[in-house]
């Protein structure tokens, strides 16, 4: 698939989002729109064994979305690459529905990890590389945590794991939008020099600049892994990214747009 | 003409988070699949013998208990079987990795859990569960071993591997008398000593005093059947039926907080099933302290002269 095609689907999947979200009247859309282009990436292009046919294919590359509020993004993602049709978006949120409000991967075909509970994405993530190593599966592992969820302490007990592990078949991915539900990260709890921060932690750290601009995302992605350590990409992006009224606005981190909101939205994403 | 006691002692004592360590070597010899974690306590849950045995199968987590459940979990998706152990104190500390990292997806996660209770003793309260099967009782799914003595443990160890699914196993610090192994069932009560007057319900290394205390009562002229439950959950709910119906007067014994553990068990199984005597003798709403383990027990009514002496007052 080429640049084009990704950023095609990306336009998708953000319309996905604001479908899904706007039927069910909740959901996360604003730090699911600014992951749009790494879950594309990761699931259009970098990971290896993805196979809607084959979703427990045992050598496949793994992916946790630690931040598993952004659920709406991993599952238009999921959607888009051919998982389950569009008709679930009806049922998102919904009683027996497979899009549980966060990643449930008793449910949801795809899904390699439940997620929702801040923190534990990141930690799962680090045992399936330790697991992976230990019994020789030549997987990769990828994550994505929140900035907002970085204040979890488990995110940093998982982040010294990995290196002490040499878990260089592990990549953690910072959605770094700078806002969480109360309001930004310097006015919650601040997250201080976060590169810094990780980079003594132990990983091998790759800055994105503009984590919504497919070429850079891409190019972070392929970086080869240095060995003996894991990688960390600290990937800055646009809260609400791609739907003017959300971009970089606090108020919609949990807020699903209504009728006229989501007509609104969805013209703005006419690919 | 009094009923004979169904255990047999070897005369040997061993605590069973001894056992515990041990079971998991013999268990690592023969399932591959099997790896230890631990929080930096492997001297202590003595896990350290299979670290020993089986280095590469053997994984540090450090002084984080909420990392290793969760490695744990990631671990099993890649289709191994992990056992992570710590002190059953530490339930609380990792109880959201335990309840959504392994429980919600019922993952293939084992709990080795020891130094339970306050038999600990001179550590304290700090480090004393008393609450730790109250939080694994409510958690779907979730499959807890309370396990009387070494045998019993690697009984437990070997059927915790078989299980697909979470598994909770609390032993102890304080060593306790090694009875002669017994066929042993998943969710299955054991009977140790028949009666009609009352019965007594336990679990653990509880064992040893609730044996003591069915002596002494039978000294007074009370003849006490003794019912021991190295399951917790799944529970044997027509054992205990069977039991409470035929001796009207109803005792549960345990190493724990009457609130949530065995005690309130028992208690729903009963509720709506007939009229019954019934009082839950283990720790009474309140937190362990340091002191020697013989002097705990006495403290919270828990050797076998105290648990006798309640079953009569009742």
């Amino acid at each position: 698939m080429d640049i084009h095609e990704l950023k095609s689907v990306c336009t998708q999947v953000r319309r996905d989002i604001i479908v899904m979200t706007n039927k069910a009247g909740a959901g996360h859309p604003g730090g699911s729109l600014s992951i749009t282009e790494t879950l594309v990436a990761l699931y259009f292009d970098v990971m290896r064994g993805i196979d809607p046919k084959d979703d427990k294919n045992p050598n496949r590359d793994r992916f946790v979305l630690s931040k598993g509020h952004a659920a709406p993004g991993l599952y238009g993602t999921l959607c888009e690459r051919g998982f389950f049709g569009r008709e679930e978006f009806d049922h998102f949120r919904q009683l027996h529905g497979i899009l549980q409000g966060h990643p449930d991967m008793k449910k949801c075909p795809g899904v390699d990890a439940s997620t929702g509970s801040l923190g534990q994405g990141i930690s799962i993530a680090v045992g399936m590389a330790l697991g992976a190593k230990h019994t020789g599966n030549p997987c990769h592992v990828y994550t994505i945590i929140g900035d907002g969820e970085s204040d979890e302490g488990l995110v940093w007990e998982a982040s010294m794991a990995a290196a002490h592990y040499k878990l260089d078949n592990l990549t953690v991915i910072l959605d770094h939008n700078g806002m969480q539900i109360d309001g930004t990260n310097d006015q919650v709890m601040s997250l201080g020099d976060v590169r810094a921060k990780f980079e003594a932690f132990g990983y091998d750290l790759i800055e994105v600049a503009d984590g919504n601009d497919m070429e850079q995302v891409l190019k972070a992605l392929h970086t080869p892994a240095c060995p003996g350590k894991p990688r960390f990409i600290l990937m800055h992006t646009l809260k609400g990214k791609g739907v003017s009224y959300m971009e970089g606005q606090v108020g919609w981190h949990g807020k699903a747009p209504n009728n006229e909101q989501a007509a609104q939205a969805l013209k703005e994403l006419e690919g | 003409m009094s009923n004979e006691i169904r255990v047999t002692p070897t005369g040997e004592k061993e605590a069973t988070r001894v056992a515990y360590g041990k079971a998991l070597v013999k268990l690592g010899e023969q399932n591959d699949k099997v790896v230890v974690l631990d929080a930096d306590l492997a001297a202590a849950t003595m896990t350290n013998a299979f670290r020993s045995a089986f280095p590469q199968r053997h994984y540090d987590c450090g002084i984080a208990e909420a990392d290793m459940v969760d490695i744990a979990a990631g671990m099993s998706t890649m289709g191994l079987i992990p056992f992570c152990s710590t002190f059953a104190v530490f339930a609380g500390r990792c109880y959201d990795q335990i309840r959504n990292g392994v429980c919600y997806p019922h993952l293939n996660v084992k709990f080795g859990f020891s130094h339970a209770g306050v038999t600990l003793g001179e550590d304290g309260g700090s480090h004393q569960a008393i609450e730790d099967l109250a939080l694994m009782r409510v958690l779907p799914g979730m499959t807890i071993f309370v396990p009387s003595d070494a045998n019993e443990t690697y009984q437990c160890v070997e059927a915790a591997a078989k299980i697909d699914g979470p598994v909770f196993i609390r032993t102890a610090r304080l060593p306790s008398p090694i009875y002669e192994s017994r066929p042993f069932e998943v969710g299955k009560g054991r009977v140790v000593k028949d009666g009609k007057d009352c019965v007594i319900f336990t679990c653990g290394i509880m064992l040893e005093h609730t044996l003591e205390a069915v002596k002494l009562l039978e000294e007074n002229g009370v003849d006490a059947a003794l019912v021991c439950f190295h399951t917790i959950k799944p529970f044997d709910v027509a054992l205990t039926l069977e039991y409470a119906a035929k001796c009207g007067k109803v005792f549960t014994v345990e190493e724990h907080s009457v609130i949530g553990g065995l005690g309130d068990t028992v208690a729903s199984v009963l509720c709506g099933k007939g009229s019954f005597t019934f009082k839950k003798i283990g720790i009474q709403d309140r937190f362990g302290q340091s002191g020697k383990p013989a002097a705990l027990l006495k403290e919270y009514g828990l050797d076998g002269a105290s648990i006798a002496q309640q079953v009569l007052e009742a």
